[in-house]
């Protein structure tokens, strides 16, 4: 009888492939890679905002929230005040709308008021740092450096620490007791903050509390002011004492017919207080057109939307008795050659008030400088190098009263960077950021598989109701809402484990490792045809050049 | 407030809270329920077709056999039985001495493959074993022309095979000949971009799907490499049936369609975005269900990432590009495709 | 039990004893009412789980039986003649994969011309696609020999075709002892595939074969081929242990060892020459008859032996390839080369012309006269013969003359016997 096997060549056994390794016929090598999101980059602050909101997608608000204060000791502040920046990088803009980053943000920092989840400081290191002004970048600098190890002295004029998220922003866009909250919690860190004390000498200071290291927060607290024309027969007030009066309660003097002058932020938040105490009639002149204003559109709609007039391509020529008069102006057609953009018609009218209200900017106080010559301004602001130092040894700035953006955001982001250069310097050591990643740019991926998840939007008071009081305007997400606005994250640059590379190899050259544990590739089969590179949705592979 | 509502082309309904950031398009996903995730995204997939394997890179078939397979693997318990026309895929699969196939797999000829699907069908049938599936496999060529008498046997006696016509348009293990599956105007090797009308001819062609319906059997589909959760539905369904079935599968090929590999996932998703390769359902000869496009693209999109079809772009064909954009508004209009 | 009936009948009735479990099928004269009495046998239930297919060619009904038996299935078809041709790539694909299929082939002419009628061109042409092929004299061995070709293909995991004269044998009504189940069972085991399609136990069968191992996988092959000498002889041995008949084996000899001429054929002219055979010795002439009943494997060496006295051997032939001549012959010449034996080769019953005792006595004589020249064609009508080579001739007005051509072509001499 025949032998009993199978036949010879033409019958084979299974598996018996795995030793052709299909390998060695590629040129190209995919790689994972984290690729720098555009919101990260974009936002002041530093935040990994791809990172908290995967994170937040899987309902683990309290890492998500972890990471995020990992940057930004903020979040339910900035979840309100933010001009989220970010946003507008955001690549799913360009699939429909950005992500809702900074509503999630908010719901997020709710979950850590409600949770009362806290910071814990750093190991103490013996170094003792000393901060002037407990504004948002004062405090987020303190933070930072306690989590360093480092003692911290906050030293602040006011009565109440936060600066203008307290003086400058009114309560309907930042409730106190919100404000308040996050602050206590870096105070209960060990931050000494040391109120009604306004530095007039820092070396004095620094000296008598023995402070290794200072940092200047002092903001931009004096309010531009012009002189105009005529007899100022009304109250001309300063946009920032107006704000700074309501606060502290003080006698209200926005009465009858009250006009803002200044198109930026501040002008409507001083027409939209004027409103809430009951002024007559509330009017913005604005020397820009509307698409030019610097206040953001959200902001000039809530104003109109509550009763304030906005009037643009205006500026005020004089005012006598209650008669202000304008000179109407216009758009330059000769602009783009490097002419002023707005310049004056020669035509004017006039209007009345009771009460003019100047918004037209801040800038440093140089007085506190008298006594320190190594310090130098320069256009008004203090003279930093790229970590933040000021032209004096050991003497730090940050925020406003730095080159700066203005914002919240960026004042926190230099309380970062500041401390993170004054923990180096403490060192014996000069800071070096760590080198970007490449930019998950919106061409880098396949918006094919996302699928359309229109933006959700904040629940908003009614404009009626918004006129009678200060309550907060803007609401909170639920929770469904929060999560769904966490999943319309792209996860740009970054694998969110899809699983697309795994499943579309025709090689089957990746290898799953399993949920949290990404996977890897299977170099002996892999042929490199780039498909998995294509095919990630977020763009978090790269193909390389083999040597050969 | 929000528009959640307005995301009913989230095909996956038993997700509880419904799943936003990528639909159910991508493979898999870390947040989506184990059971809206597809065969492909789990690590116990079969993988009925292995590493080793010699496909071209990125051929959509190799891809498309492990895509169908699997999921019938899924569906019937790992109960499969393929038999598989000559053609590239066989070629690829089984050089001796290695094989890439770890399911029970036969090659006979290039024409026969229903038939002896058919057979193995019999002797299970003989057997009394009905948990075992049959699946006949094969090219467009191996479908459409040489094995057509042999398919449309298997149609006409109802044999219980799933027959998978993995369709990259044209005969390219030898070398990219013309096939009755070719579509208008491509250049093959037999249908050159030269004279009046350059590539293949508009005129003839067979549509396999649907002359599959003509004969009325329980169960045709098209679908393509891109859209894998379409894709394993599809098989899955298909596995319900008992009786002769058909899928067509899209399947892009670098080398025939002169494309980059890496480009062939994106090429199957636009060929049935731009309205020329339609996805749809059949039952017992009646139309059932189409995949609606997602965003519809011009055909020149499409066309354009395609060697085959260079001449079509060029200014004096242009008769050629509106020629293929009707076919495009045809299917369209045909298949409810919007 | 002795039964009054076709061979088609019998035949079918035969592999219906065997338990075929897939048996697909396809329309073909002389073949078909082998298959139409499977058919209801299946459908009346008497032939239990067995599916029968009606499909679509013979093409397909190879192929039906290639998956299935794959799929671990005793399998069984039938056809004859064209349907061979037709599914000729499935037939050789069989082989290759080493399926142990049975088929028969009710022998028939091939066209053009399209002709019905019963020779051996059919099995012929697969006589180098790998299966065996066995020829049968009557329809008691035809009966007999399907029984055996379960068994032999299943032992050597090959297909086994069975040759049956057509219309000869297949439409002839005699009286055959058809075995019972007991019997075929006690003969025939349960198929036990060498290889099977097996969700358990994953193959891949038919793999491609480069120039790597392709001469070994052919070699092997023609080896298990020779392999199957041996087995063929056994079982038939063992058959006849069972069921009492001499039937199947590799050649039967009719007094051809002692015999100075032997006729050498296959298939049912045996029956013919045996009448003959059996005057002639009566007459006192030393004639005898060698019938090959397996044809492939080629029993060369068996043929040899019973030949080794032999001084001329009549190798007829119901097919020839056409500008060579007779196939057998060749194989026969090739297998006896050692011998000093005289072969002619005679051609005859093509496309179902009668084979008559008559024709056969002649051919005879003239090889005891000496006369009988090396290839001869039976019965040839040389008159029509030579008018239509003139007839060409003068339109072309090229080439030697008819009688030249007749003449080298070795015909004269026969047609001269009319
Ligand atoms: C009306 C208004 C509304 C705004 N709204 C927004 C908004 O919605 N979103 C946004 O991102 N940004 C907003 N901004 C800008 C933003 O508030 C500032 O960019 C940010 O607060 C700057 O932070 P900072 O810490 O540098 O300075 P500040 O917030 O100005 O804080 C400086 C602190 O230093 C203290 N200080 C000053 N001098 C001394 C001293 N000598 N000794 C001790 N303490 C001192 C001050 O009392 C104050 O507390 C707004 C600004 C204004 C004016
Ligand atoms: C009877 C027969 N004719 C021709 C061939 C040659 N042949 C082998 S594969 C093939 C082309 C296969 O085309 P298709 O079925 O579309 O499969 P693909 O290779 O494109 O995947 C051809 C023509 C053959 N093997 N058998
Ligand atoms: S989609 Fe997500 S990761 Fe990408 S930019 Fe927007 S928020 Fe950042
Ligand atoms: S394709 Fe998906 S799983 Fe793969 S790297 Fe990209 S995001 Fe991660
Ligand atoms: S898809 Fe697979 S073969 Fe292609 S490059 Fe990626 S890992 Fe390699
Ligand atoms: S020729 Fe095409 S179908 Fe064949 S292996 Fe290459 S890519 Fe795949
Ligand atoms: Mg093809």
């Amino acid at each position: 009888m025949t032998v009993q096997h199978k036949p010879f060549a033409i019958t084979l056994d299974v598996g018996s492939s795995h030793l052709n390794k299909t390998g060695s016929w590629r040129s190209m090598r995919p790689v994972y890679v984290d690729r720098l999101p555009p919101c990260n980059k974009t936002c002041p602050s530093g935040e990994d905002i791809q990172g908290w909101l995967s994170l937040a997608e899987e309902e683990n608000y309290e890492a998500a929230w972890r990471l995020l204060t990992r940057d930004n000791p903020f979040p339910a502040i900035m979840g309100r005040v933010c001009y989220h920046p970010c946003e507008g990088a955001c690549n799913r803009g360009q699939l429909d709308l950005p992500v809702g980053i900074n509503s999630v943000e908010r719901f997020i920092g709710e979950q850590g008021l409600i949770h009362n989840w806290q910071f814990e400081a750093g190991e103490d290191t013996g170094k003792k740092v000393m901060i002037i002004g407990a504004g948002p970048a004062g405090l987020s600098a303190a933070y930072h450096l306690r989590r360093f190890g480092h003692a911290v002295t906050v030293f602040e004029a006011a009565e109440k620490p936060g600066g203008m998220l307290r003086y400058g922003i009114p309560k309907y866009r930042l409730p106190r007791e919100k404000l308040n909250a996050e602050i206590y919690r870096i105070e209960d860190m060990g931050v000494e903050v040391k109120l009604n004390h306004k530095i007039e000498d820092i070396e004095a200071t620094k000296k008598s509390g023995g402070f290794d290291a200072v940092l200047i927060c002092v903001g931009a607290q004096k309010s531009n002011m012009i002189e105009f024309e005529g007899d100022a027969g009304i109250p001309i007030l300063d946009a920032l004492k107006v704000l700074r009066d309501t606060e502290l309660e003080q006698p209200n003097q926005l009465i009858g017919r009250v006009v803002v002058y200044g198109g930026g932020n501040s002008a409507m938040d001083v027409a939209r207080t004027a409103i809430r105490l009951g002024a007559q009639d509330v009017k913005v002149i604005s020397r820009e057109d509307p698409d030019n204003m610097t206040a953001h559109k959200f902001e000039i709609q809530e104003t109109i939307e509550e009763g304030a007039e906005v009037v643009n391509l205006r500026t005020i020529k004089s005012v006598n008795g209650h008669e202000i008069t304008l000179e109407i102006m216009k758009i330059s057609e000769q602009h783009h050659s490097g002419h002023l953009r707005v310049v004056g018609t020669g035509n004017y009218e006039t209007i009345e008030a009771d009460v003019l209200v100047l918004a037209i900017g801040q800038n440093v106080d140089p007085a506190l400088f008298s006594k320190t010559p190594d310090i130098e301004l320069d256009s008004h602001v203090i003279k930093v190098d790229a970590i933040m130092q000021t032209t004096q040894e050991g003497v730090f700035a940050a925020g406003d009263a730095a080159p700066s953006q203005r914002s919240v955001t960026s004042a926190l982001g230099h309380g970062k960077k500041a401390a993170r250069a004054i923990n180096a310097w403490l060192d014996g050591k000069v800071y070096q950021p760590a080198p970007q990643n490449e930019i998950a740019s919106f061409d880098k991926m396949e918006p094919w598989y996302y699928s359309d998840a229109p933006r959700t939007v904040q629940p908003h008071l009614d404009a009626v109701r918004r006129r009678n009081g200060f309550a907060e305007v803007v609401g909170d997400l639920d929770i469904e809402h929060a999560k769904y606005e966490a999943r319309r994250c792209m996860s740009c640059g970054n694998c969110f484990e899809c699983d697309n590379c795994y499943g579309i190899c025709p090689d089957n050259a990746i290898r799953k490792l399993g949920q949290g544990k990404g996977y890897e590739f299977k170099y002996d089969y892999c042929k490199g045809c780039g498909m998995c590179d294509a095919e990630c949705p977020c763009g978090a592979i790269n193909m390389i050049p083999e040597d050969i | 407030m929000s528009n959640q509502d307005s995301n009913t082309d989230i095909p996956c309904e038993q997700q509880t809270v419904k799943f936003y950031q990528t639909g159910t398009f991508t493979v898999g996903n870390r947040l989506l329920d184990e059971g809206c995730r597809t065969v492909q995204a789990t690590a116990e997939r079969a993988n009925s077709l292995d590493s080793g394997h010699r496909a071209c890179q990125g051929c959509g078939q190799a891809l498309g056999a492990r895509y169908a397979l699997d999921a019938a693997m899924r569906a019937t318990d790992n109960k499969i039985i393929a038999a598989n026309a000559t053609g590239c895929l066989e070629v690829f699969t089984t050089p001796y001495p290695e094989t890439a196939w770890s399911i029970p797999w036969v090659h006979s000829l290039f024409g026969n493959v229903a038939a002896v699907a058919s057979g193995i069908a019999a002797s299970l049938k003989a057997k009394g074993d009905t948990t075992t599936r049959v699946i006949a496999q094969g090219g467009d060529g191996g479908t459409t022309d040489i094995g057509f008498g042999c398919l449309s046997g298997m149609f006409d006696r109802n044999d219980d095979v799933l027959y998978i016509c993995y369709d990259n348009g044209g005969y390219m293990n030898t070398g990219v000949q013309r096939s009755s599956a070719t579509p208008p105007a491509a250049r093959t090797a037999t249908t050159m971009p030269v004279g009046d009308n350059p590539g293949s001819s508009f005129t003839t062609g067979k549509f396999l799907p649907a002359i599959a319906m003509a004969h009325e059997i329980p169960y045709v589909a098209t679908a393509s490499v891109h859209d894998l959760h379409d894709l394993e539905r599809k098989v899955e369904k298909a596995m319900t049936f008992r009786g002769a079935r058909y899928i067509q599968i899209n399947v892009p090929c670098p080398l025939g369609w002169g494309s980059q590999p890496a480009l062939t996932i994106k090429l199957s998703r636009m060929g049935v975005e731009c309205g020329l390769v339609p996805l749809f359902e059949a039952e017992n000869g009646k139309l059932t269900d189409s995949t609606k496009i997602r965003y519809r693209i011009p055909v020149e999109d499409y066309l354009k990432l395609q060697r085959r079809f260079a001449h079509v772009l060029k200014p004096q064909n242009t008769h050629q590009l509106d020629a293929i954009r009707q076919i495009a508004e045809d299917n369209i209009k045909r298949y409810n495709l919007v | 039990m002795l039964q009054q009936i076709s061979g088609s009948i019998a035949v079918a009735e035969a592999v219906a004893l065997c338990r075929p479990e897939v048996v697909p099928c396809y329309p073909i004269t002389p073949q078909t009412h082998i298959v139409e009495h499977i058919s209801t046998l299946v459908k009346s239930g008497q032939l239990k789980n067995c599916t029968y297919e009606n499909v679509e060619s013979e093409f397909a009904s190879m192929s039906l039986c290639i998956g299935a038996s794959a799929a671990g299935s005793r399998t069984y078809t039938a056809t004859a003649s064209q349907g061979l041709l037709f599914m000729m790539e499935a037939v050789y694909n069989a082989s290759g994969l080493s399926l142990p299929i049975v088929m028969t082939l009710g022998n028939r002419a091939i066209g053009a011309p399209i002709n019905i009628w019963n020779d051996h061109s059919d099995a012929m042409s697969v006589r180098d696609a790998g299966w065996i092929q066995l020829f049968v004299e009557s329809n008691q061995q035809a009966l007999d020999v399907h029984i055996q070709a379960f068994k032999l293909a299943e032992a050597l995991s090959l297909p086994v075709m069975v040759n049956m004269d057509g219309f000869i044998l297949t439409h002839a009504i005699t009286r055959v002892d058809m075995p019972t189940q007991e019997q075929v069972d006690q003969f025939l085991p349960p198929f036990v595939p060498r290889q099977k399609l097996d969700t358990e136990a994953p193959l891949s069968i038919g793999a491609m074969v480069g120039p790597d191992a392709f001469t070994e996988v052919r070699y092997l092959a023609h080896h298990k081929q020779k392999e199957a000498l041996s087995i063929i002889e056994q079982q038939a041995e063992e058959f006849q242990g069972i069921f009492g008949r001499d039937s199947g084996g590799l050649i039967k000899s009719y007094y051809a060892e002692d015999a100075e001429i032997v006729f050498v054929a296959m298939g049912s002219v045996i029956g013919t020459m045996q009448e003959l055979v059996e005057e002639l010795r009566e007459e006192g002439h030393s004639v005898g008859i060698l019938s090959i009943r397996s044809f492939r494997p080629f029993p060369a060496n068996a043929i040899d032996k019973a030949l080794a006295n032999t001084r001329h051997a009549i190798i007829f032939e119901k097919s020839f390839a056409v500008g060579m001549g007779g196939v057998l012959a060749s194989e026969i010449h090739m297998a006896t080369v050692a011998n000093d034996l005289k072969i002619s080769s005679v051609i005859g019953g093509l496309g179902g012309r009668t084979i008559t005792k008559k024709s056969l006595r002649k051919i005879i004589e003239s090889a005891m006269q000496d006369e009988l020249d090396t290839e001869v064609f039976l019965d040839l009508e040389g008159t029509t013969v030579v008018r239509e080579l003139r007839r060409q001739q003068e339109e072309q007005n090229s080439g030697p003359v008819a009688e030249n051509i007749l003449r080298d072509m070795g015909v004269v001499s026969a047609s001269k016997t009319h």
